[in-house]
């Protein structure tokens, strides 16, 4: 949020302090059906139909503006795209690190990796995205070779922060569901502790894991648009942008901003439907 | 006692497990509260006694899942209360069948079997898959090589739960109510396949509540209560004589 937004006037509600709190879990939500998303469809065609019909005949039709631009658009979405796979990766492969440190024999590790995941995971992504953007440096210097870090990439850490917390508590959760006598018979068969861990516990945790880390994926790319804040070109930046182009026309906003509603829902649904799907199958096995 | 440092060798007629004044404590609770007996290499050992008398406590010292508080147990020499014990040198020896099978259900029946020799021993797979398949064989499960865990009986389990052991060719095997969680007719299976392994010579010590499967296959017959062994002796005079009144109690209500 910019200063800009939060001058208001001292009688009024401060809307920052107002409870809100992004559940790392979608379960039991109702879920929406494929004819929703046609008609989510229809509905934008729709909108787009009556709002070029009251406005200027030599001006691009909102649909038109769309195609026009639409290259960009997707451009744009493509790197919201790239931001979550690359900020997902990064936090999952230190998630399962931390997670795996929470259930070290070495207690400080533990308490270390404890902490970290309980910090990151409570407090808010868009804050963190600040913190990173601001406290790392536009570029490093290793071995005397200089990396330039651009804004897209800080971001990108900036969100597999709290993907890496996430994820650690994932796996902590998923390694405690193993029954101990499945311990017990790997420690009877002179397995190591750590081969028990990665033969027969992490394999058992993957289809433990599996649903709410697909949740996470899909919340990280929602999340991805909160990028646009600290000024990286992806989709909403781009949105704005192409608005601005087209004259901040009022009429272009809702079909333009519904593009890009259009554009995540089409992604994160099925996404979701296969996460629900992969809960039904496990829950019945 | 032996040194812990400088096992001496040991040889075929030195018992293979011996127990000497083992006690454990879990907190303030004494559960074991100096056991001593003998297994010689060959034997069959049943262990019998009311639950909570520490049976399982009792077998999981002798591979050291479980440590003692005081005592010794010399498993061929090596003693395993010593804390610097290989514990996996060990348990290499000693397999382990558990009442609830434990086998790991993402594996297939072979995969379970072949798991430990090829992670633990880094055996040839090849050669392992083929011994595998014998043990497989070995305990009536030719065909099932392929299914799950989940798609197996509980006394077809069970009897993965063997094989995956004896793939490790341990010198001793322990059975802790392998029979328990079955259904009387799979009972009879594991059973079997546990007689048929006394008789090829394997070193077993059971904790069973099958009384006539004790008095059929148990060369020596122990019996537990409340942390101590109150009775012992070959199952002949153990089951016609017993001399303890809570022998007699116990074996009044269990046969
Ligand atoms: N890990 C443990 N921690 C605390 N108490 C235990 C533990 N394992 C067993 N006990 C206790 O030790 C006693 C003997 O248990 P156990 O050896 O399982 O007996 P049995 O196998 O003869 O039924 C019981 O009172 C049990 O509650
Ligand atoms: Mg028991």
């Amino acid at each position: 949020m910019s200063t800009k937004n939060t001058q208001t006037s001292a009688d009024a509600p401060l809307p920052v302090l107002l409870p809100f709190r992004i559940e790392p879990t979608r379960l039991g939500t109702p879920r929406l059906a494929p004819v929703h998303a046609v008609l989510i469809g229809a509905g934008l065609a729709l909108l787009a139909g009556t709002a070029w019909a009251q406005a200027d005949a030599a001006q691009l039709s909102p649909l038109d503006v769309i195609i026009k631009w639409a290259p960009l658009l997707l451009y744009g979405f493509a790197f919201n795209i790239l931001i979550s796979m690359i900020a997902m990766a990064l936090g999952t492969g230190a998630g399962l690190g931390v997670g795996l440190g929470m259930l070290s024999e070495n207690p400080l590790l533990a308490r270390v990796c404890w902490a970290l995941t309980q910090f990151f995971r409570n407090a808010p992504w868009l804050v963190l995205l600040f913190f990173v953007m601001f406290l790392v440096p536009f570029q490093i210097t290793v071995f005397g070779v200089r990396i330039p870090l651009p804004d897209w990439v800080k971001a990108t850490v900036g969100f597999s922060l709290p993907v890496m917390a996430n994820v650690a508590e994932i796996v902590r959760g998923a390694v405690r569901s193993v029954p101990s006598t499945q311990w017990e018979a790997a420690e009877s068969l002179a397995f190591t502790p750590r081969q028990t861990m990665w033969q027969i516990i992490l394999p058992q945790c993957v289809k433990r894991m599996l649903p709410p880390w697909m949740n996470l994926y899909s919340l990280v790319t929602m999340a991805t648009v909160q990028a646009s804040i600290v000024g990286v070109s992806e989709m909403l930046t781009l949105t704005a942008q192409v608005h601005t182009a087209e004259g901040g026309r009022p009429e272009l906003f809702a079909p333009l901003y519904g593009f890009a509603l259009f554009c995540f829902f089409l992604y994160c649904y099925p996404i979701d439907r296969f996460t629900a799907r992969l809960e039904r199958r496990f829950h019945i096995r | 006692m032996a040194a812990a440092t400088d096992p001496r060798p040991w040889t075929p007629d030195q018992p293979i497990v011996q127990l000497i004044d083992v006690h454990k404590s879990f907190g303030t609770l004494e559960v074991l509260k100096g056991v001593s007996f003998d297994v010689k290499k060959g034997e069959v050992i049943c262990i019998i006694g009311p639950s909570g008398s520490g049976k399982s406590t009792l077998i999981r010292c002798i591979n050291a899942l479980v440590p003692v508080t005081s005592g010794t147990i010399l498993v061929e020499n090596i003693e395993v209360a010593d804390p610097k014990l290989d514990k996996l040198a060990l348990r290499r020896k000693v397999g382990m069948v558990f009442q609830q099978y434990n086998l790991f259900p993402h594996k297939t029946a072979l995969q379970n079997v072949m798991m430990a020799p090829i992670h633990v021993l880094h055996q040839d797979k090849g050669e392992v898959e083929e011994r595998a398949r014998a043990l497989m064989k070995k305990v009536r499960l030719t065909g099932k090589e392929d299914s799950y865990p989940g798609e197996l009986s509980g006394g077809q389990q069970q009897r993965v739960a063997i094989a995956r052991s004896l793939a490790m060719r341990p010198d001793i095997m322990l059975f802790d109510e392998v029979t328990a969680a079955l259904d009387p007719e799979t009972v009879k299976e594991v059973l079997f396949t546990i007689r048929e392994l006394a008789e090829d010579g394997m070193t077993c010590l059971l904790v069973t509540h099958e009384m006539n499967f004790a008095r059929d296959v148990a060369d020596h017959i122990y019996f537990t209560d409340h942390g101590v062994i109150v009775e012992h002796g070959p199952p002949a005079s153990f089951f016609s004589a017993p001399s303890d009144p809570r022998t007699r109690e116990f074996l009044s209500q269990v046969l």
